[in-house]
């Protein structure tokens, strides 16, 4: 074990006070130093946080980001999401395969380049984007694909890779990202102009129950997917016993299609940092986090230093703008590339440096969530809705959005349209009109709430967009007249797949065996039973498994089977002997044939 | 009215299944009362002489006669019962399917630590048949109507399985028949 090494993971150990629940900061701090944690590292980290290797090898053998085996310094993930993959990402993966001369998983024999794929990188506004470490570079072409890898080659800098800057803070000399907001319409909520301060001084006017009392007077629905009373989980968690409680900020935006959080984030963080102090200030807590995907690592600079001048400026830290005793700070915790950690108890997992598996609820992390206390879990647009709530007062908010759902909703608009980007939308709008709006009425099917949401055709395009009809966290993925559905189901399958935490049968093997009968019916041999049979295996999955991912996988099949069922009755034919389509004698044969140099007598027949 | 008839088969098993379903012991009487056993080896009738209600599948398919016979049975039964762990999911045969079969071969007929065979080389009479890349549970070669599980199914199980069946009647069996632990 060399020296070198020792002291390297000492140093980033006692950096976090040796504390086990930073596992993920230490793992992730060593990971970026050698590009991987090798068995050595393990054991070091085990021995400095004084806890078992085991608690090590799990986080590391976890999370996509984070590797046990050696990687190249430059690790290029291409998004091979079904958005990307309608633009044209096949292709360009194409180009990296041919120009690095390995296959996706690899790396190149000088150890310097790692080609691989990732899921949905929230740039699906500007697919194909692909992730060179931290830098994200979108609408990338074949040629393109090309050119990155000969000036790669040249000077190793990912961050040399970036041209121009994109729109808006993108260009801010921290972010300095290619990245584009797409903001298309501009609301009358959140993109608005903001006076810094405003809300939290607002609210620290008023008592904490008063600030509940505004948040649910304007009815405020998460905006995260559930859509749970955002008043009712702080009046949970204010009234939970205990001295210390946390604000978690959702933004892990994980969900394929969804890219809005990002938009926010980049454009207007005071908003968002201010909807956390807001939320403190309500249920007595005196710490929050950010849970931060990591593919968004290339904000992280930039909102550190917001932090930092909202410290300055006495909007963070002891006596927030002179409230003697109210006492408020925000941490960033970067996540690892793991999907399942935007699930809430997960991603409460995941900030205590464990691995991202779901916690069995109750208890509700109202009761008993990070480090075991009461703390709330909201999404960065729901936290930006109570500053504007406060900036407003609760009954301006209410004017906005349908009856039951007030408000403005952000949606990701991506896929078969003329201008995909950011929509701030009231609630209640048709998705006629969004599609309109979009430049893609002529859609023929139209994915609402990401991968888990529902596939829906024409027929239901003067549905409302709301909490009560199409719920969604914002993202809709248009698929025009020639785009194969099953296909598309198909890759939101494979996603389930993978992301699936393994914890519960129902979903690890559930959604495996979803898939394989799709295949087996795109192949075009199953019969109309199978048609039965996924729909039964898929309430089976919905019903039993104990998170939400896979309490939602199947409905990318069950949808699109309901909406488009000629689709799949197109595919699928009467056997009438009995036999299974799938079983091909000759091919199960063919070894045996091989190895004994004689032919079958059956399989030919 | 003629008795409704009962084919069995063992395929890629031990017939511990079979044994299981003896286990009923004076109650074969009572089953040959109300039905006539057509192939099976527990009659030794090689060939289907006719139409059967009921067929029992021991085992799953690990080569290409298996898979002739079960598509036999197939064509030959009404009802189709996978009677086992071997016919459900391949079972004890399935394991190696880890394994390629030509490793598989060369360890059970010529490496083997208790093997011996002079010639060096797996039997390959034109009569042994070929075998298949992996063994297979019986539903993924054809269409089974139920499973009735266990390493065997206890005895019990299977003559409640069978009377319900011909009685036309729902099968309840009692949790003790149907745990394993
Ligand atoms: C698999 C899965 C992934 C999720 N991903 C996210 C996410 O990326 N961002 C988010 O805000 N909520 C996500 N959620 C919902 C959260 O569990 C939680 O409901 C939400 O953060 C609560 O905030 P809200 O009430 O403000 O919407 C996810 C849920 C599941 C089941
Ligand atoms: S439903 Fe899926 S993701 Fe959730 S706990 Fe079970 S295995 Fe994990
Ligand atoms: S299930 Fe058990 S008893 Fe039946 S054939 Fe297989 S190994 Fe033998
Ligand atoms: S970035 Fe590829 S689908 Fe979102």
């Amino acid at each position: 074990m060399s020296e070198a090494l020792v002291t390297a993971v000492k140093d980033i150990c006692q950096a976090h006070e040796c504390d086990r629940t930073r596992m993920m900061d230490v793992v992730q701090a060593v990971n970026d130093k050698y590009g991987y944690v090798s068995s050595e590292a393990m054991d070091l980290i085990a021995e400095q946080l004084s806890t078992h290797r085991v608690e090590v090898e799990s986080v590391v053998s976890f999370y996509a980001f984070l590797s046990s085996k050696p990687k190249g310094k430059v690790v290029i993930r291409l998004c091979n999401d079904v958005i990307d993959r309608l633009q044209g990402a096949d292709r360009v993966g194409q180009a990296f395969v041919e120009e690095l001369g390995i296959n996706f998983g690899e790396t190149t024999p000088d150890g310097q380049l790692t080609l691989e794929t990732t899921p949905c990188i929230g740039q699906s506004d500007q697919a194909p984007a692909v992730a060179i470490n931290d830098v994200i570079i979108p609408n990338v072409s074949s040629d393109k694909a090309r050119e990155i890898v000969r000036e790669l080659r040249q000077h190793m800098d990912p961050a040399r890779l970036v041209k121009q800057h994109g729109d808006g803070n993108n260009a801010h000399p921290l972010v300095g990202s290619m990245v584009h907001n797409n903001i298309r319409k501009r609301g009358d909520l959140l993109f608005t102009p903001i006076n810094r301060g405003e809300a939290v001084r607002k609210a620290l006017a008023m008592s904490p129950v008063e600030v509940i009392r505004a948040v649910k007077t304007a009815r405020l629905r998460g905006r995260g997917g559930a859509g749970f009373p955002a008043g009712m989980k702080w009046e949970f968690t204010r009234g939970a016993p205990g001295d210390r409680k946390f604000v978690l900020c959702n933004a892990d935006e994980g969900e394929p299609g969804t890219f809005k959080d990002r938009v926010l984030l980049t454009e207007l963080p005071d908003r968002v940092f201010a909807g956390i102090t807001i939320a403190g200030y309500a249920i007595g807590a005196e710490e929050g986090i950010v849970y931060l995907r990591s593919e968004y690592r290339y904000l992280i600079a930039f909102l550190e230093s917001v932090l930092e001048q909202r410290r300055k400026d006495g909007l963070l830290g002891r006596n927030i703008l002179g409230k003697e005793g109210f006492n408020f700070d925000i941490r960033i915790q970067m996540g690892a590339g793991a999907y399942i950690c935007g699930e809430e108890t997960a991603l409460i997992s995941s900030c205590e440096g464990l691995r991202g598996d779901p916690k069995n609820r109750p208890p509700f992390p109202a009761q008993k969530g990070y480090l075991d206390c009461p703390s709330v879990v909201n999404n960065v647009e729901t936290l930006c809705c109570v500053t504007k709530i406060l900036e407003l007062g609760p009954a301006s908010f209410n004017e906005f959005g349908s009856d039951r759902s007030s408000g403005t909703k952000l949606l990701s608009i991506s896929g078969d349209c003329k201008q995909p980007g950011v929509y701030e939308m009231p609630l209640g709008v048709t998705l006629r009109e969004v599609l309109e709006q979009c430049g893609g009425a002529d859609a023929a099917a139209v994915q609402v709430g990401g991968a888990s949401g529902q596939m829906v055709g024409p027929k239901d395009y003067d549905r409302k967009i709301c909490f009560d009809d199409l719920a969604t966290g914002g993202a809709l993925m248009v698929f025009g007249p020639d785009r194969n559905i099953l296909k598309v189901a198909h890759a939101f399958m494979e996603f389930f797949v993978e992301e699936s935490c393994g914890y519960c049968t129902p979903c690890r093997v559930g959604n495996r065996l979803l898939m394989d009968r799709l295949e087996k019916i795109m192949a075009g041999l199953a019969e109309p039973a199978d048609l039965d049979y996924l729909k039964e295996l898929g309430q089976t999955v919905k019903t039993c498994s104990r998170c939400g991912l896979g309490q939602t996988s199947p409905n990318p099949i069950l949808t699109t089977l309901e909406n488009f069922r000629p689709v799949y009755e197109a595919m699928v034919k009467e056997e009438t002997q009995g036999f299974q389509a799938t079983f091909d004698l000759a091919q199960a044969v063919a070894e045996a044939e091989k190895i004994a140099g004689r032919t079958s007598v059956h399989a030919h027949a | 009215m003629a008795k409704p008839k009962i084919a069995t088969t063992s395929l890629a098993g031990c017939f511990g299944c079979h044994m299981s379903l003896l286990d009923i012991d004076e109650r074969i009487l009572a089953l040959a009362e109300i039905v006539d056993f057509d192939k099976s080896p527990l009659d030794d009738i090689k060939t289907f002489t006719g139409r059967c209600a009921v067929g029992l599948i021991e085992g799953g398919c690990a080569h290409e006669e298996n898979v002739e016979v079960l598509r036999d049975f197939r064509k030959h039964c009404d009802v189709l019962i996978s009677v086992g762990d071997c016919a459900i999911s391949g079972g004890i045969p399935a394991m190696r399917n880890m394994v390629p079969l030509q490793e598989c071969l060369q360890e059970a007929y010529v490496d083997g630590p208790s093997v011996h065979n002079p010639a060096g080389v797996p039997p390959n009479d034109p009569d042994i048949p070929l075998m298949l890349d992996k063994v297979y549970p019986a539903h993924e070669v054809v269409k089974i109507d139920y499973h009735l599980p266990g390493c065997p199914p206890p005895a019990d199980m299977l003559w409640e399985a069978l009377v319900a069946l011909l009685n036309n009647k729902p099968l309840d069996l009692p949790y003790e028949l149907v745990k394993y632990d």
